[in-house]
């Protein structure tokens, strides 16, 4: 259903014989003393949904703007289906952009705003009411086509405003935090209606989001911004298992960062020493690692947790339970080592809580495999 | 109802009663009321002593005579006709001159608005009759602008701008220019830029969304503005008296004339209860404006 779910069968980014519809050559925006989006290069492919992730001011929006024409690039090209964009004003693009704000006329009805580019393309006057229905069809607004923005609810107008930038069928739709103005329960909803549809219609999507479970969710691909630079482009598979430095580890998801000396071991793997007195970590290396200073990334929920000292690993250590965050489906244990370090680990709570195995101050060990968390060079 | 909150009601009821209800009843009673060269100018005035026989006379000798009048001469008629066009054309050229203004004030840097904002306002720290009769100054044969226009080499011979009804609506425009402004630019201000940019992503030009966009989404402050231009220029006495000469025939003048220089109180009554009536449906009009706009932004 999403292209997440089988990379195998889409990942345009693989083929070298794919063209890119979106290429980004060394694209730098500058407003003033301060540099928005510093010598970027993208590729997007077509029926990709790209997602642009990252704090706000990282230049995502910037990023966007540019591709809908509202901003220029102070230097290098922007191309999309093979034209250079530059000095073409939005409204000659075949580019719709989905507005944070959704930006729907509240003087106009749904069904108007929904025509409103339908009206002032070249399509004819008969075809315009069948396609607005086939719009309000898709995103089940079918009622509410004689309503202003003002008399339907949030998700109702985030629909709507979704419905107008699909209805001219463009090449590549861009949205703007779409769901930033929903409730948790309706985001989520609403996610999935989106990947429906961009399946659905086979458009180029790109969103911006600053909300890395959305990005994970919906997008094929995920591009992780910083300071106006794509520090990871990836599946978000590979951003969440093989984060390519400690930003975006720490971006995505919990994390536990242990800082340390690396030494290079074969098979791939790396050896961390961290603390006086303690075994040193085994993980696998990160690319581009090389002997020195490095950090130990791994998710929690790849640390087991046990009351006796397990078997055969190479990673064990001990520690007391600090704290118990209980989030209903999962525990989080925060463990306190000898050493100070605070350490997370996860379970499930496959038990009832009152026959929970561990509690406060409890000696615990936690262990993981040899593979299971990255030595990144920091 | 407690007392407390029968008081906050009757406050301002009160003060309707006596601002306005009270002189409105005293201007309807001078109106029914007949011309005398006496202290006040009419009769009949209310002698309680006389008791009931008194208080009966008195309403027998109230007539509707006055209104008749105004129907029977046509200086009346003609005065509420012209001071009817004149509202309406100064009103659309305030449009046209204040809705450039309101547009650009919205339109530039947050931090200067405040100050163009202050720049609109300021006149009015000035009297009113002062800068009308700077005007005088500027316009009349001898002043700065024909002095400016002879010394340009553009015209000749002076251009009579003063007295005539030029010189009434350049009055007009200038001195209620900011109460067209002001509801305009907060129309403007408050609106969401991106609607102009998800118009233009939708294929709209830029002149094109403003005609389908930015004009119909400030029509309300654009009535605003239109209606408070309107109505105290439709009664307006002060501009045409003094710049626009005996040329422009405005109610507003008729009725000083009527009050001071024919001192016939009743017939200028009856004028200014007719003013009233006529000024009243816009009035209602633009409330209703008023309430809609509510209901929009609720």
């Amino acid at each position: 259903m999403k292209p997440a779910a089988k990379p195998a069968e889409f990942a345009p980014w693989l083929d070298p014989n794919e063209t890119p519809l979106i290429r980004f050559d060394g694209v730098t925006k500058r407003f003033g003393d301060f540099t928005a989006i510093d010598n970027i290069d993208l590729k997007i492919y077509r029926k990709e949904f790209y997602a642009l992730l990252g704090p706000s001011g990282c230049g995502k929006t910037t990023l966007m703007r540019m591709l809908a024409g509202f901003e220029t690039p102070t230097e290098g090209t922007i191309t999309i289906g093979g034209q250079d964009m530059k000095g073409i004003p939005p409204n000659r693009r075949e580019v719709n952009m989905m507005f944070q704000s959704y930006a729907l006329f509240p003087h106009l009805t749904v069904w108007d705003n929904i025509a409103f580019g339908l009206k002032r393309s070249k399509m004819g006057k008969e075809e315009i009411p069948e396609r607005v229905k086939e719009m309000l069809r898709l995103t089940r607004l079918e009622k509410f086509a004689k309503r202003k923005p003002h008399q339907i609810s949030g998700g109702q107008r985030q629909r709507v405003a979704l419905a107008r930038s699909l209805a001219k069928a463009p090449k590549l739709l861009l949205l703007d935090e779409p769901l930033g103005a929903l409730d948790a329960k309706l985001r989520q909803q609403t996610q999935f209606e989106l990947m429906d549809i961009q399946e659905k219609t086979g458009t180029t999507f790109v969103i911006v989001t600053h909300d890395q479970e959305e990005a994970m969710t919906v997008a094929s691909r995920v591009a992780v911004m910083d300071n106006g630079k794509v520090i990871q482009v990836d599946t978000p598979a590979r951003i969440y298992e093989t984060p390519n430095s400690v930003y975006v580890a720490d971006f995505i998801g919990d994390v536990n960062l242990i800082t340390g000396n690396a030494t290079l071991k074969d098979e791939g793997l790396a050896a961390l020493s961290w603390a006086e007195g303690q075994p040193e970590i085994i993980g696998t290396a990160g690319e581009g690692l090389s002997a020195g200073n490095a950090t130990f990334v791994i998710r929690p929920e790849k640390v087991a947790i046990s009351a006796e000292r397990p078997e055969g690993m190479n990673n064990v250590v001990q520690g007391r339970i600090h704290d118990i965050a209980y989030l209903g489906n999962i525990s989080t244990y925060h463990v306190a080592l000898p050493d100070g370090t605070m350490m997370k680990a996860q379970a499930a709570n496959n038990r009832r809580l009152s026959r929970r195995s561990f509690t406060w101050e409890d000696e615990v060990w936690l262990s993981w495999t040899d593979t299971a968390g990255l030595v990144l060079a920091r | 109802m407690n007392l407390a909150r029968r008081t906050l009601i009757g406050i301002p009821y009160l003060w309707l009663l006596l601002l306005f209800l009270v002189p409105f009843g005293i201007i309807f009673k001078i109106s029914l009321s007949d011309y005398a060269v006496s202290i006040p100018p009419y009769t009949p005035t209310l002698d309680l002593s006389e008791g009931w026989q008194g208080i009966r006379g008195f309403f027998a000798a109230l007539d509707w005579e006055n209104y008749v009048f105004l129907t029977e001469d046509d200086l009346y008629w003609r005065a509420y006709l012209s001071s009817l066009k004149i509202a309406v054309i100064s009103t659309f050229l305030t449009l046209l001159v204040g809705y450039p203004i309101a547009y650009g004030m919205a339109k530039s840097a947050p931090e200067w608005r405040p100050m163009l904002m202050m720049l609109v306002i300021l006149p009015f720290w000035t009297s009113f009759l002062i800068r009308v009769y700077a005007w005088i100054g500027i316009l009349s044969n001898e002043g700065y602008l024909n002095q400016l226009l002879l010394w340009t080499g553009i015209i000749s011979d002076p251009l009579q701008i003063m007295n005539t009804p030029t010189a009434v609506y350049i009055g007009i425009v200038y001195t209620y220019l900011p109460f067209m402004i002001l509801p305009i630019y907060a129309t403007l201000e408050r609106m969401d830029d991106s609607l102009l940019e998800a118009a233009e992503d939708l294929g709209c030009s830029r002149l094109s969304a403003f005609w389908i966009i930015t004009l119909p989404l400030s029509r309300s402050g654009i009535i605003a503005g239109s209606f408070l231009v309107f109505i105290p220029a439709l009664g307006e006495f002060v501009i045409p008296s003094l710049l626009g000469g005996s040329s422009t025939l405005m109610i507003g003048k008729v009725l000083w004339e009527e009050f001071f220089s024919n001192r016939d109180w009743p017939v200028a009554s009856a004028v200014a209860i007719i003013l009233l009536l006529i000024l009243v449906i816009p009035i209602i009009l633009f409330q209703k404006n008023q309430e809609k706009n509510q209901e929009a932004d609720a």
